[in-house]
């Protein structure tokens, strides 16, 4: 079938052209690196809860067998990527852009690459939707474009309404990054058969393949691929950072916009990245779970910029060395691209399931934030705003902490691409302030629900020790006015020593409480407060 | 000269009648004030403002004797707010009342405790569970960090521990960069 | 060595607040050609006193709020400040005109008001008006166009007279000066004469008519001389709007309503009201337009509120040559325009994307 028909798009408001630095690392084939040494496994590479681990140090696990189950809806299971032992589970640093660690499972890889017992399934067009989606979220599989939310949840349409346009995210908009690129290039065969998964799993009326229109390889080898596929077209949108925001792209494609308070599955959209459907591929019909990804290795203190097939876990440092780097030329090493990475605080952090590029820059390649300038109002950030803010008033309520007032200027509506602290003359760190404002935000809420709850404390605290007082009042008034001392003493002997039997019961039951909560080390409300707490507290 | 004073009074009395029908017939009822102040308040029943309790101190800035700016644990974020809501100058934390500190929790060095309850009477949210001659222990997740089972302590074997960062409730710093030379 | 981490984008477009100062400078150059050409030296001269005296102004007054000096001076909106005021002046000012505006303009307006970024007026229009209000006299004296000069002073002559009031011997003021064509036309117009009754009345011999009088190459469209000036700002403004420097909406908002309200009144009684293009190629709206109305810190930020700001400012413009005491007004226009920003800028938010709207 002929893609005759040449589809219309549609813009949107702003966007930037920041320069590309694509062609570096696509002048060579996806390589295969060593086996790493070690492999440092993260509970959390998606969005919701950490994962739970399911092994103990001294284990030895095969090759795609889970390491860590996933814990609730919305998580993902962790799988070992090779066969190995289990040496270390606990704290390890992690690409994060704070910096921080996190809990991690150490596997010191045999170097067998043995395989645990796995198969594809057999026509998964048989097979129900919520097998299907079981499947692939035992395959640990998140959207590997950067958000890392598992895809499960996202194959599932609910009852809100049927799929009009399924959406594959070829778009790759931010300098430097080419993993989607060069995967397309070399596997389009296989990111069909996963989207066409994908689009059975949904009931997707038709499937769009957008790809910017500076990567020609890409969109003639998915022609070539989905040529003789119904319902799926493959159109090239225009070059424009950040066409590849999964809301500005459903409108780019389709004309709908997705409103600020829904998701795109409301409105029959659903958008899935390249990459996240080759995993769905290899899931149905390899039977692997998510165990490596593709990695673009790029930056000035690489001599050899490519993309990798790293295993998840792989130490960053390695693939550098790998790609003749020279990790002490590093000044500035980020992950993900330069608009919307984060720099790393160190070079020996695992590759984790949205790692999709590290940037080794050096000192020379990315110029250090010039000096901050005031604001001079020049507009040039309203202007680049692909959701169509107005970042100069946002910057002013961001500054000031006024976080109501940059609500009011939907600063939830900001997606955080960048653009306009891309294009500020004043070097403005516009976004960062956004990203402040939304955290504190976050943070007020939490601390208000806390306070909320010590508040509740505190008054039936107050109001129970009104009550003893007024208990203790009431009972001397009582012995004052006693007509036979000695029987009201006995009769209040045998009460206090009631008290004293509750009391005590009521005690050690406190304690046994309190120790087994200690032993688990996650402390939870002595019984005493009747209060209910807050039913959707954190 | 005479016609411009009856003018003049007469538009005064007119629109003062306007006014003061006005200001009846559209009369917000709002929350009453203390209780949207001690909304704004972190609750920790600390203290330090010179009040006995975050309800008091908020009373105590409805009556004109408390300032704004006298909230420690709140900080600047409660200053701020108290200031929005009163229409009033943000001004800095009255050094007087302390100085904003990271979060932190009381942890009892179980070893040392002499089970003397007096740590539990004191706190004010009953946050520590325990009994005489008992260990007791923090329930760090309700303790508010208010500090102020620290006195009572006859074996000084409460400490306040930070709250230690995770990426879970981790957010993005203030930017450091300061505009050039511009005081914030 | 340890790892940089500044936060994202860690790229950023390669503008500052002083590349667009440079190429605002830039963009005055064909107009400033065209300045020199017909009023001689006098303006070059004013121009590099408005800058020497701008630049010590902020120094001294980045010094007293301790502020870093070289950070500040280096993104030239001193000046631009400066040279904005120096073109407005006439060109033969006595020095201390230029001086005392431009340290109105920096002091006053700019840095007292925290400085750039913060002020909520044009510094340079701010010292225009100063000046235009406390010396009526010298603000008023404009040199006749090259054509029409019985004496053509070369640079060391002008420099001579801005510094030191000498003038070459045999020579007086106020045979070398005049009023400009806004005014003239306004002051005829006042006495109760026609446009037409104007040009005939004065003769062909006359300095003034033939300022008004039909040139080779643009028809009578402006003052003499002005419209070549103005032509030459309008050059440098499409280059700017060319480069994004400035947005398109303030200037053609501006242009587009004077001429407008200009054509509407002159097609009511043409005798009475002069033709747009006289008053879109006269005094200093070309100027004003592209480089006045346009400074980001004092102007409406979103589109929809450059255009209502544009507009006001082409109507006051138009209200206050026709009806108001001066004889050109884009300062009074773009100083009151100044004042409605915030209200102009608080009711004209964009629709967020995902709100409303299809």
């Amino acid at each position: 079938m002929m893609q005759a028909i040449r589809r219309r798009l549609w813009a949107f408001h702003g966007g930037v052209h920041p320069v590309q630095h694509k062609h570096v690392s696509t002048e060579r084939p996806i390589q295969r690196p060593r086996l790493p040494r070690r492999i440092v496994l993260p509970l959390h590479q998606h969005i919701g809860e950490p994962a739970d681990i399911v092994v103990k140090v001294g284990d030895h696990v095969l090759k795609g067998q889970a390491v860590a189950h996933a814990s609730g809806y919305v998580s993902a299971p962790v799988h070992a990527p090779t066969s190995g032992t289990v040496v270390e589970i606990g704290e390890a640093p992690i690409p994060h852009p704070s910096g921080l660690t996190a809990p991690c499972i150490v596997i010191e890889p045999d170097g067998e690459d043995r395989w645990i017992e796995h198969g594809p399934v057999e026509n998964y067009r048989e097979l129900a939707p919520s097998a299907l989606r079981n499947i692939i979220r035992e395959a640990g599989i998140v959207g590997l474009g950067g958000a890392g939310f598992p895809t499960y949840i996202k194959l599932n349409p609910g009852h809100a309404k049927a799929i009009d346009t399924l959406i594959l995210n070829g778009v790759e908009c931010e300098p430097y990054i080419t993993c989607d690129d060069m995967l397309m290039r070399e596997r389009a065969a296989e990111i069909v058969s996963g989207l066409e998964i994908v689009a059975h799993a949904l009931q997707a009326r038709e499937s769009v393949i957008a790809i910017e229109d500076n990567k020609p390889e890409a969109f003639h080898a998915m022609q070539e691929a989905c040529k003789d596929i119904p319902d799926m077209s493959v159109v090239q949108v225009p070059t424009m950072y950040p066409s590849g925001d999964s809301k500005l792209l459903a409108k780019i494609v389709t004309g709908k916009e997705v409103p600020s308070d829904k998701l795109s599955i409301h409105i029959g959209l659903t958008c899935v990245n390249v990459g996240t459907v080759y995993a769905v591929h290899r899931a149905i019909h390899h039977g692997e779970p998510l165990l490596s990804r593709i990695v673009t290795v790029t930056g000035k203190a690489v001599d050899q910029a490519c993309n990798v097939e790293a295993l998840i876990g792989t130490p960053m440092d390695e693939l550098i060395r790998q790609c003749d780097g020279n990790v002490s030329r590093i000044e500035r090493l980020i992950m993900g691209g330069p608009m919307m990475g984060f720099a790393l605080h160190r070079a020996d952090l695992p590759i984790i399931k949205t790692t999709n590029c590290i940037i080794a820059a050096t000192a020379a390649e990315l110029q250090p934030p010039r000096p901050v300038m005031p604001c001079i109002r020049c507009g040039a950030c309203s202007d680049a705003c692909p959701a169509n803010l107005l970042p100069q008033q946002l910057y002013w309520f961001a500054k000031t902490k006024d976080v109501e007032k940059a609500q009011e200027y939907n600063l939830f509506d900001c997606i955080e691409c960048g653009a306009c602290s891309y294009v500020c003359p004043s070097n403005i760190p516009l976004v960062q302030y956004f990203r402040y404002a939304k955290g504190d935000v976050w943070t007020r809420e939490r601390e208000k629900e806390k306070s909320e709850i010590a508040r509740r404390r505190h008054e039936s605290r107050q109001k129970r020790l009104e009550r003893e007082k007024a208990e203790r009042e009431a009972k001397r008034q009582q012995k004052k006015s006693a007509v036979d001392p000695a029987a009201m003493a006995e009769k209040g002997q045998s009460e206090a020593a009631a008290a004293m039997q509750r009391a005590e019961a009521r005690r050690d039951a406190a304690l046994r409480e309190a120790e087994k909560h200690r032993t688990e080390g996650r402390p939870r409300p002595p019984t005493e407060p009747a209060e209910p707490r807050n039913g959707d507290a954190e | 000269m005479l016609a411009a004073i009856i003018a003049l009074t007469v538009l005064a009395a007119v629109f003062g009648v306007i006014l003061g029908f006005a200001a009846i017939r559209f009369k917000v009822e709002g929350d009453p004030m203390v209780d949207r102040i001690d909304a704004l308040l972190p609750q920790t029943q600390c203290g330090q403002c010179g009040f006995p309790g975050c309800r008091p101190y908020a009373e105590g800035i409805i009556a004109g004797k408390a300032d704004i700016n006298q909230c420690a644990p709140g900080g600047e974020a409660t200053i701020l707010a108290l200031a929005d809501l009163l229409d009033r100058e943000p001004k800095p934390l009255n050094p007087d009342n302390g100085v904003e500190k990271p979060k932190s929790v009381a942890v009892i060095d179980e070893l040392r405790c002499i089970g003397c309850t007096l740590c539990i009477q004191a706190c004010p949210v009953d946050a520590i569970v325990g009994a005489a001659k008992h260990m007791h222990t923090v329930v760090a997740e309700e303790c508010t960090g208010c500090n102020l089972c620290l006195p009572p302590c006859p074996v000084d074997c409460i400490a306040m521990v930070p709250v230690k960062q995770d990426i879970q409730v981790w957010k993005w710093p203030y930017p450091d960069q300061k505009v050039v030379g511009q005081a914030l | 060595m340890p790892l940089l981490t500044p936060t994202s984008p860690h790229v950023q477009a390669p503008v500052s607040v002083t590349t667009v100062m440079l190429q605002v400078l830039l963009a005055l150059i064909p107009g400033l050609i065209a300045y020199v050409w017909f009023f001689g030296w006098g303006v070059v001269i004013n121009i590099g006193i408005a800058v020497v005296a701008a630049l010590i102004a902020e120094t001294v007054m980045l010094r007293i709020r301790k502020q870093p000096v070289g950070q500040y001076l280096w993104d030239l909106s001193a000046v631009v400040t400066a040279v904005l005021l120096a073109l407005a002046l006439p060109p033969l000012s006595p020095w201390w005109i230029t001086v005392i505006g431009v340290f109105f303009a920096i002091v006053v307006a700019k840095q007292l008001y925290g400085g750039l970024g913060y002020n909520p007026f044009n510094p340079a229009m701010v010292g225009y008006v100063v000046l235009l209000v406390s010396f009526p006299v010298e603000m008023t004296s404009w040199l006749p166009i090259s054509d029409f000069r019985s004496y053509d002073l070369g640079f060391a002559e002008s420099a001579a007279f801005i510094f030191g009031g000498h003038l070459p011997a045999g020579i007086t003021f106020d045979a070398l000066t005049e009023a400009s064509p806004l005014d003239t036309l306004k002051n005829n117009l006042g006495q109760g004469n026609t446009v037409s009754e104007i040009r005939a009345q004065l003769g062909l011999d006359d300095v003034t008519s033939l300022l008004l009088s039909v040139t080779p190459i643009f028809g009578m469209i402006g003052g003499k001389g002005w419209e070549w000036v103005n032509a030459g700002f309008l050059l440098g403004g499409l280059w700017l709007i060319y480069r994004k420097i400035i947005g398109w909406q303030i200037p053609v908002a501006m242009l587009a309503s004077l001429a407008l309200i200009s054509g509407l009144f002159n097609a009511y009684n043409p005798e009475h009201y002069a033709t747009p293009l006289f008053h879109l190629f006269s005094g200093a709206v070309m100027l004003g337009a592209f480089f006045i109305a346009t400074d980001p810190v004092t102007a409406a930020a979103s589109g929809p509120g450059r255009l209502i700001y544009g507009v006001g400012i082409g109507l006051l413009i138009y209200i206050i040559r026709a009806w108001g005491g001066y004889p050109d007004s884009i300062a009074f226009a773009v100083l009151l325009m100044n004042m409605a920003v915030p209200l102009i800028d608080d009711h004209f938010k964009p629709r967020v994307f995902g709100h409303g709207g299809k």
